[in-house]
C-alpha cells in the first residue's frame, strides 16, 4: 500500500500563535484516516492547509501527493486533483435545487448555456451513488441536515474525488443519520476514495478509520493502525487530553426532590403548515434534583417542545398546561417563562444563544439585566463582578471577560451561554444538545455543571442525540417520536437497545 | 498600569501603544480625521471657517442633522434605517407653518402638537417594521414618498412663512449672559468649564473602574492627549462663541439630548437591549428581550426627533418650504455610518454619530465658502462615505 497523502512537518503561524508545530500525516491510498484532537488542537488549520485555502509559502514543510510535491495556491489547485473538502458549515445554497447545487461553479454548460437534461441525469445518478432518493429539482432548505450532507458528498463525487476530507460531518446528525453516512464511507472506500475524517465521536471513529492520527496543541501526538493494533477509546482520549480520563461522566449521588415542573396536555402545531401537528399530547414532569432526558432521533420534536415551552418560541396552537410547584404558570412570552423558572439553552449556540459581537460579560448578564441594575441604570462594577464570578466558577477559558465571544472557542462558548442562563436563576433547565461540537475536556467540565445544578435542586431537562451522554447522565429518560413521548425509562432500564427499540416499534 | 488578568489570549500577545492604537484606529480616526478637515478648511478658508459667526452657523446649520443622527444611530444599531427622516422633517415644518401662520395657533400649543404628530408617525412606520416584521427599507421608503407628498399638499406648493419671534427663538435664539458681562459671554465661557470639567471627571471615572478590573486602559499618553485636545477644542469654542453672540439655544438643546442619548444607549437596560437586538435579534428573542416593542420604540423616538428637527429648521429658515427635508435623510445616515455604525446593527455610538454629523457638516460648510460647487460637494462628500467605511472594514480583516 502507497501512501497518497503525506504532509511532513507542518509549520503554520499566526500572529502571536502558533498553530501547527511540526505535524506529520501520511494518509495510505484507499483508507480511512480519522483525525482527531481537542477543539482548537490544529486539525481545521492542518486541513485548510491541505486543501489550499492557507496557500503554499503560507506554512513550513512540505506536502507529497499521489507521488509528488504538491503546492495549491488555493481551493481549486486541490479540487483539480481531487482533493475535496466538505466543511462543518455546509456551503450550500438553500434556495436551489439539489441539482443546481451540485454543479455550482461547475455547471454542465457549453458556452454559458446550462444542459438541463445532463444536468438532472448526472444529479439522479450522483444521488444514487449516496443513497438519496429525492428529486433532483427539490431545493436543497427542503433537506434534513443529514440529507444536506449527502448532497454535499453527492457534490465532491462529481468533481471526482480521490480524497474526500469530512469536517466533523456528523456533528448535527442523528443517530441514524450518523450511520447512514458512516455506511456511505465505508461504501466510497471500497470503491477506491481515500477520506480524511475528523471527528469528536469516538464510537464512530473506531467504528470506520482503519487509521486514527490524534493532534494536540499543534503537534502529532500519535498515530494507530487498526488493523494491526486494538485502538481504544481510553487510549485516544489520553492522547488528546494528555492525561487519562478514568470516568467519562462525573459520578453524581441521585435523588430526586418534590415535584418541581409538569407539563400537562401539551400539544403543538408547525409555524407554517396550519394542519401539521408537531407535539401530540406530551405530558413530562421533572423533580427537584432530577436529570431528566428527552431521547429520539433528530426532527423526533424535542427541540420544538422545548421551545414552545419556553414561551411559545417555536409553533402555533398551543394547548397545554405548564405547572410549577404544582400551580399553572404563564409560560406565553419568554420573559414570562423566564419569570416562571425556566431556561432555555439552546442547541444552536451561535445563531440562537450568543450575540457573537458582544463580550462575554453581556453576555452572560443579557437575560437578566435588572439584577445588575438599577432603575434601568447597568451598575458597570456589579456587571464586571457578576462576569469574573462565572468566568471562574464555569472555568470560561478567556484573556478577559471583555472578548468578544466570537473569539472563543465551542466549549468556552457554551459555558457562556450556560452562565448566562444559570445567571437568570431558573429552577428548571432545559439543555438542548449541551455538548454539541465542544471537546472531551470541555464535554467533562459541562457533565460537572449539570451535576452541581443537579445538587442545588435544580431540575434538568436534556437533550441529546448522543446515546452514551444520555445513559450517562439522565436519571429518567423519555424517549419520543414523531412528536409523541412514546415511553419513559429510569436509568436503571435505560440502554441504547431499549431505546431504539422504543422507538422502532411505535 | 496594574495587570489583573492573566493574558493567555491572543490579545494578551499584543502590547504597546502601537498596538493599542491599531485596535482603537476607530475611535481615534474618527477625532483626527474632524481635526484634520477642521485645519485643513481653516487653512485654505483663510481663518473664515473658525470665526465666531462661523462657528455659530456651523452649529445652526447642522443640529437639525444632529439631532436626527441620534434618533438613526439607534433606528441603525436596532438593526433597521428610516430614509423618510428627511421628508417627515418637511412635512412637520410645513404642519407647523400651517398651524401656526394658517390657523393663528399658539407656538405652545403647535410645538407639542407637531411633536405628537411626529410620534405617531414614528408609531405608524415602527409598526409594520416591529410587528409585521415589513423591512424598514421597504416601509421607509413609502414613507419618504407619502410624507414628501403630504408636505406638497399641506403647504400647495408654496412657501408658508413668516414665523412669530416666539418661534425663531427654537433655533436662532441665544442664551443671554447671567453673568451681565456681555461680551465676551459669561453664560459661555462658563459653560465650556463646566463641560471640560465633566467630560475629564467622567475620563477620570471610567479609567479608575478599568484599571480595578484589569480592563485594557487607554496608554496614559493617550488619554491625556485626548482630553487636553477635547478641551482645548471646548474652550476655543466657547470663547469664540463668547466673542459673538453667546450659546445658541439650539446648542444646549443638541448638547443635552447628545448627553441623554449617549447615557440611556451606554448606561441602561433599554440600551443594552437594543444593541442586543441588532446583534442578534433571535438571541435576544430568547433571552426574554421584548424585540418588537423595542424596534417600535426606535422608530417612534425617531419620529418624534425628525419633528424636532423640523420644528428647528423651520424656525432657522423662518418659513417652510416644500422643498425642506430633501434628501437630507442621506446626510443623516452618512454622517452615522461615518461614525462607525455597522449597517447589521449592533455596532453604533453616539458620539460617533455626533462627530460623523460635524465632519460632514464642517465639509458643507467650508466647502460652501471655498466657493466649490454643489455637484462637487457631492461627489467628495460621496468619497468620504465610502472611505470611511472601507476604513472600517480593512480594520477589522487586519483585526481578525
Amino acid at each position: 500500500m502507497t501512501p497518497l497523502l503525506e504532509m511532513r512537518s507542518i509549520t503554520k503561524t499566526f500572529p502571536g500563535v502558533k498553530a501547527l508545530d511540526a505535524v506529520n500525516l501520511t494518509v495510505m491510498e484507499g483508507e480511512i484516516h480519522a483525525l482527531v484532537g481537542e477543539n482548537g488542537a490544529g486539525k481545521s488549520t492542518l486541513m485548510k492547509v491541505l486543501s489550499g485555502v492557507y496557500p503554499a509559502g503560507s506554512y513550513d514543510g512540505e506536502i507529497h501527493y499521489d507521488g509528488n510535491v504538491a503546492s495549491f495556491g488555493g481551493i481549486s489547485d486541490s479540487e483539480a486533483v481531487g482533493v475535496i473538502i466538505i466543511h462543518q458549515e455546509l456551503a450550500l445554497v438553500p434556495l436551489l435545487s439539489i441539482a443546481e447545487n451540485l454543479f455550482l461553479g461547475n455547471e454542465c454548460a457549453k458556452g454559458g448555456v446550462v444542459n438541463w437534461r445532463e444536468t438532472f441525469q448526472r444529479t439522479e445518478g450522483l444521488l444514487k451513488k449516496v443513497g438519496l432518493s429525492e428529486a433532483p429539482s427539490v431545493l436543497v432548505d427542503r433537506l434534513g441536515v443529514g440529507k444536506q450532507q449527502l448532497v454535499e458528498i453527492a457534490k465532491a463525487l462529481s468533481k471526482d474525488v480521490r480524497l474526500l476530507i469530512l469536517d466533523e460531518p456528523t456533528a448535527a446528525l442523528s443517530e441514524s443519520d450518523s450511520q447512514a453516512l458512516l455506511d456511505l464511507l465505508l461504501e466510497l472506500k471500497a470503491q477506491g476514495v481515500t477520506s480524511i475524517i475528523i471527528s469528536h465521536k469516538l464510537n464512530e471513529v473506531r467504528r470506520i478509520a482503519d487509521r486514527v492520527t490524534v493532534i494536540r496543541d499543534g503537534a502529532t501526538i500519535s498515530s494507530m493502525d487498526a488493523r494491526t493494533e486494538e485502538i481504544t477509546e481510553d487510549r485516544i482520549v489520553r492522547d488528546m487530553v494528555g492525561r487519562d480520563m478514568a470516568h467519562r461522566y462525573p459520578e453524581r449521588e441521585r435523588r430526586a426532590g418534590e415535584m418541581l415542573m409538569e407539563v400537562r396536555n401539551w400539544n403543538v402545531w408547525h409555524p407554517e403548515h396550519s394542519e401539521r401537528q408537531v407535539i401530540h399530547d406530551a405530558n413530562l414532569t421533572v423533580r427537584a434534583g432530577e436529570v431528566v432526558g428527552i431521547a429520539g432521533l433528530m426532527g423526533a420534536g424535542r427541540t420544538e417542545l422545548a421551545m414552545s415551552i419556553f414561551g411559545r418560541s417555536y409553533g402555533r396552537k398551543i394547548s397545554g398546561e405548564v405547572l410549577m410547584h404544582g400551580a399553572p404558570v404563564d409560560v406565553s412570552r419568554v420573559d414570562r417563562a423566564i419569570a416562571a423558572g425556566l431556561a432555555y439553552v439552546t442547541e444552536d449556540r451561535k445563531t440562537l444563544g450568543l450575540i457573537l459581537d458582544d463580550t462575554v460579560e453581556r453576555n452572560i448578564t443579557l437575560a437578566n439585566l435588572p439584577a445588575v441594575s438599577s432603575r434601568g441604570v447597568i451598575s458597570e462594577a456589579r456587571e464586571t463582578g457578576v462576569a469574573e464570578k462565572y468566568r471562574a466558577a464555569m472555568n470560561i477559558r478567556t484573556p478577559s471577560v471583555f472578548q468578544k465571544t466570537v473569539n472563543l472557542s465551542g466549549g468556552n462558548q457554551q459555558k457562556v451561554v450556560l452562565s448566562k442562563w444559570l445567571f437568570a436563576g431558573p429552577e428548571v433547565l432545559i439543555l438542548d444538545e449541551p455538548t454539541r461540537g465542544i471537546d472531551v475536556g470541555a464535554k467533562f467540565e459541562i457533565y460537572g455543571i449539570i451535576n452541581e445544578l443537579s445538587a442545588e435542586g435544580k431540575g434538568v431537562i436534556m437533550i441529546s442525540s448522543e446515546m452514551p451522554e444520555m445513559l450517562g447522565m439522565c436519571d429518567r429518560i423519555y424517549v419520543m417520536n414523531e412528536g409523541v413521548l412514546v415511553g419513559e425509562l429510569t436509568a436503571a432500564e435505560a440502554s441504547q437497545e431499549r431505546i431504539m427499540s422504543l422507538i422502532v416499534t411505535d | 498600569m496594574e495587570v489583573a488578568q492573566t493574558s493567555t489570549g491572543r490579545t494578551g500577545t499584543m502590547n504597546g501603544i502601537g498596538a493599542y492604537l491599531a485596535r482603537h484606529m476607530r475611535e481615534y480616526g474618527l477625532l483626527f480625521a474632524l481635526i484634520a478637515i477642521m485645519v485643513f478648511f481653516q487653512i485654505v478658508t483663510d481663518g473664515t471657517l473658525l470665526r465666531p459667526v462661523n462657528i455659530t452657523n456651523l452649529f445652526l446649520q447642522n443640529s437639525y442633522i444632529i439631532i436626527m443622527a441620534l434618533g438613526m444611530l439607534v433606528v441603525i444599531v436596532s438593526g433597521n434605517i428610516d430614509l423618510s427622516v428627511g421628508s417627515v422633517m418637511g412635512f412637520i415644518g410645513a404642519l407647523a407653518a400651517v398651524m401656526i401662520v394658517h390657523w393663528d395657533w399658539s407656538v405652545y400649543l403647535a410645538i407639542p402638537a407637531c411633536l405628537l404628530v411626529g410620534i405617531g408617525i414614528g408609531a405608524a412606520q415602527g409598526y409594520w417594521v416591529a410587528y409585521w416584521k415589513i423591512p424598514s427599507f421597504i416601509v421607509t421608503l413609502a414613507g419618504m414618498l407619502v410624507f414628501r407628498g403630504l408636505s406638497l399638499w399641506l403647504l400647495e406648493g408654496q412657501s408658508v412663512g413668516p414665523f412669530p419671534k416666539g418661534f425663531q427663538v427654537l433655533s436662532t435664539g441665544f442664551i443671554p449672559d447671567y453673568f451681565g458681562i456681555g461680551r465676551p459671554n459669561g453664560t459661555a465661557i462658563a459653560a465650556g468649564l463646566v463641560a471640560v470639567a465633566l467630560i475629564i471627571w467622567v475620563g477620570l471615572r471610567d479609567r479608575a473602574h478599568n484599571r480595578k478590573y484589569g480592563i485594557e486602559g487607554e496608554p496614559a499618553a493617550f488619554f491625556y492627549g485626548r482630553n487636553i485636545i477635547v478641551a482645548g477644542a471646548l474652550l476655543f469654542v466657547a470663547y469664540k462663541l463668547s466673542t459673538f453672540r453667546g450659546l445658541p439655544n439650539v446648542l444646549i438643546s443638541m448638547v443635552v439630548l447628545t448627553v441623554i442619548y449617549a447615557f440611556i444607549t451606554e448606561n441602561t437596560t433599554l440600551g443594552r437591549r437594543i444593541y442586543a437586538l441588532g446583534g442578534n435579534e433571535k438571541a435576544a428573542k430568547l433571552s426574554g428581550i421584548k424585540t418588537e416593542r423595542l424596534t417600535f420604540l426606535a422608530f417612534v423616538n425617531m419620529g418624534m426627533l425628525a419633528a424636532l428637527a423640523g420644528l428647528i429648521f423651520a424656525a432657522r429658515l423662518n418659513t417652510a418650504t416644500p422643498k425642506a427635508g430633501f434628501a437630507v435623510e442621506l446626510d443623516v445616515i452618512a454622517a452615522v455610518f461615518i461614525g462607525g455604525a455597522s449597517m447589521s446593527g449592533g455596532v453604533g455610538k453616539i458620539v460617533g454619530a455626533v462627530v460623523g454629523a460635524f465632519i460632514m457638516g464642517v465639509m458643507n460648510n467650508g466647502m460652501s465658502i471655498m466657493g466649490i460647487g454643489i455637484d462637487y460637494q457631492q461627489v467628495i462628500k460621496g468619497l468620504v462615505l465610502l472611505a470611511a467605511v472601507v476604513f472600517d472594514v480593512y480594520n477589522k480583516q487586519k483585526q481578525g
